[in-house]
């Protein structure tokens, strides 16, 4: 593995004015180290690899990193990667997305990018709120919980991200936390290589805005009730709706192998008779 | 009668074939009449040379799409109406803030809303200027032949790529859907994206370069790694709150359509050397306009025509120069005056309208009514 100090000179951008604008004790740097060293381990070169975000705490990440960066507007990073995958294939294109900004905002673009199997890895950081906006409900916010819009305790059912994405058609679900951060390296490891739209959920600690409203404990204890209730995928399965309670699968849930959207798309240059230019 | 070399296109048509002939090699677009023909026609003929044809799950979408595509390095366009302008707002200001090349095509129906998409309307010059929040350039240009939808397509993208700004084709729909006999000219200069002029570790992408000149858009993946974000940015793209900094940004994004209104701006006119009244008319309308100015011309009023070309930046020195020669101003529209106020703020008191929003032409005749009203 990536040595930390060499990873951060490798990616982090030199020349942006740090501190990061991230929270002590937020799950997104984590996130982020698994990302790079994700990346690391794919051996592709920086060039190579174009990630777009959207708007949100998780949408800065591609401020900080080294690579052809692009921070879009809210819930709209998946249209704008499609765009730049079709018009260069040659890309490895990324995305990041927060879990408002992937599944409110951005939910059509997030089925549809799934529907057409576009080869994209998207990276959801799902800490079950607005965090940029001061902790408004989310729809990830889990029922009953508290958020700056939610005085009385939210009362929308939740978003399983994994399972909306496996239903529309995506290629390959996984779902990983910032507490098992090894194994988001693999996951987003194999998310990136893996054509199709890809899909890497992160749950990760929002200790500022979802944490303290929920007296859910600081980063450490959010990080810990992440240790208690992940169960790997297959574990998961055999579990009886009374012993799943709060628990919830992670690891990869979906793995298929099916022709992405510039497959299919070669077909039709090929049937149209391209000139070839 | 028909030339040997001419053919028979739609309004519609005729722009996709400008848009191609450009270069364009990226369309992202969801169907909405009166554009739809344009989606249609790039859908069979973009894959014919290894372009791309995509139908997005809305205008949202289409918008961001082909600014992603821009930045991949290859010239692409969305064509929409009304409802899907008024969707493409916000990513219309990204790129107009990032300084992404892309063309809009905004075929206009009647009414706000859904309004009556079948007929014709104006009523999006104003959007097309103000749509997105926030101060901020951009280009529109105003065909009113389906020769002109080729020519002003092709114009879109190379001012497009020139100032790194989007660019509105704003049509009517009678211009969309009109046909016409046209000879598709050939040789127009078609301005290229090039590459950077310097190597990577030199490049910064938004830098304000001396003598006002634009830096290069380098396309992502090509060893110039680069930051683009919709925030007011520094020189090298990232967001800045550091005060000297954010007015360099929005500055420079202003005045490089302000210090080059003479090769932006394109204006026709008609008779209007020793006019005494001046008609400013624009798309299907300056059509009527003409006629109206030939009529009146028969009928021994010294009627003339401006029309403004591009419509934003708006031609407002020009029409000052012919404001001071004339004694009246008549501004047929389709709407209810909207360029009729931009005129207003230059010309107060000889200044006349005639607006029509009922879905049909405006005829030469009630330009004619018109000009006999404004001579009594
Ligand atoms: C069109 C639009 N609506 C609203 C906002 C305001 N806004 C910025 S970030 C955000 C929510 C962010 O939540 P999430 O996507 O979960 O990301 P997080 O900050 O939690 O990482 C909102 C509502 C915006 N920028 N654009
Ligand atoms: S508000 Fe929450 S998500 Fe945003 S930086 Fe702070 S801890 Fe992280
Ligand atoms: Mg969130």
């Amino acid at each position: 593995m990536i040595r930390t100090s060499e990873a951060i000179y490798k990616y982090l951008r030199p020349d942006k004015k740090y501190p990061h604008v991230w929270c002590p004790g937020c799950g997104i740097g984590i996130v982020t180290g698994a990302l790079v060293r994700a990346i690391e381990r794919t051996g592709l070169t920086k060039d190579e690899i174009a990630l777009v975000s959207g708007i949100g705490c998780s949408g800065r990440i591609s401020t900080y990193l080294d690579f052809n960066t692009l921070h879009t507007t809210h819930g709209r990073a998946l249209a704008f990667a499609t765009g730049l995958k079709l018009a260069k294939p040659s890309l490895t294109v990324i995305v990041v997305m927060g879990d408002g900004d992937a599944t409110a905002i951005g939910g059509n673009h997030l089925i549809h990018s799934c529907r057409r199997n576009i080869n994209i890895t998207s990276l959801i950081i799902n800490n079950n709120i607005y965090g940029m906006t001061g902790g408004q409900y989310s729809p990830t916010t889990p029922m009953n919980h508290i958020a700056s819009t939610a005085q009385y305790g939210s009362i929308e059912k939740t978003f399983d991200i994994c399972k909306i994405v496996e239903a529309c058609g995506a290629s390959f679900v996984a779902r990983g936390t910032a507490y098992h951060a090894k194994m988001l390296d693999a996951l987003i490891e194999r998310a990136i290589n893996k054509k199709g739209f890809s899909v890497v959920e992160a749950l990760s600690q929002c200790p500022t805005q979802y944490g303290r409203r929920n007296k859910l404990g600081g980063p450490v204890e959010m990080l810990q009730w992440y240790k208690d209730n992940a169960i790997p995928y297959p574990a998961f399965k055999k579990l009886s709706p009374d012993e799943i309670g709060e628990k919830f699968p992670i690891g990869v849930m979906t793995d298929l192998d099916e022709p992405d959207y510039l497959e299919r798309y070669n077909r039709i240059i090929k049937e149209a008779g391209s000139e070839g230019q | 009668m028909r030339k040997h070399n001419q053919i028979l296109l739609q309004g519609n048509e005729a722009s996709a074939m400008g848009a191609m002939a450009a270069g364009m090699r990226f369309f992202a677009g969801y169907p909405i009449t009166p554009s739809t023909e344009i989606a249609e026609y790039l859908s069979i003929h973009l894959p014919q040379v290894c372009g791309t044809f995509i139908q997005m799950e809305d205008e949202i979408s289409s918008m961001a799409a082909i600014i992603g595509a821009s930045l991949g390095g290859v010239k692409s366009m969305t064509a929409t109406s009304g409802p899907g302008f008024s969707l493409m707002q916000e990513n219309l200001g990204f790129a107009s803030m990032a300084e992404i090349p892309c063309v809009i095509v905004n075929v206009m129906r009647g009414g706000p809303s859904t309004g009556m998409p079948t007929r014709p309307g104006q009523g999006d010059v104003m959007q097309s200027r103000w749509g997105t929040h926030g101060d901020h350039p951009i280009i529109v240009l105003c065909p009113n032949s389906v020769l002109e939808c080729y020519t002003l397509t092709i114009d879109a993208f190379n001012l497009s790529e020139k100032y790194r700004s989007p660019v509105i084709v704003l049509m009517d729909g009678i211009i969309g859907h009109m046909w016409e006999n046209i000879v598709v000219p050939e040789n127009i200069e078609i301005i290229e994206r090039l590459e950077p002029e310097v190597p990577p570790e030199w490049y910064r992408p938004y830098e304000a370069l001396p003598c006002g000149d634009i830096v290069r858009l380098a396309p992502f993946g090509e060893g110039y790694r680069f930051h683009v974000t919709g925030m007011v940015h520094d020189k090298s793209g990232f967001p800045t709150l550091i005060h000297e900094e954010i007015e360099q940004c929005l500055n420079k994004l202003i005045s490089k359509i302000k210090n080059n209104l003479h090769d932006i701006i394109r204006i026709d006119e008609y008779r209007l050397d020793d006019a005494d009244i001046c008609i400013v008319a624009y798309g299907s309308v300056a059509r009527s306009a003409k006629e109206a100015v030939d009529i009146a011309r028969e009928e021994g009023f010294k009627a003339g025509m401006l029309r403004p070309i591009t419509i934003w930046p708006f031609p407002r020195f020009h029409l000052e120069d012919i404001a001071r020669k004339v004694k009246m101003i008549i501004v047929p529209e389709m709407n209810y005056g909207q360029i009729y106020g931009e005129i207003l703020k230059s010309c107060p008191g000889k200044t006349l309208r005639i607006t029509r929003v009922d879905g049909e032409l405006i005829t030469p005749d009630q330009i004619m009514e018109k000009i006999e009203e404004a001579v009594l």
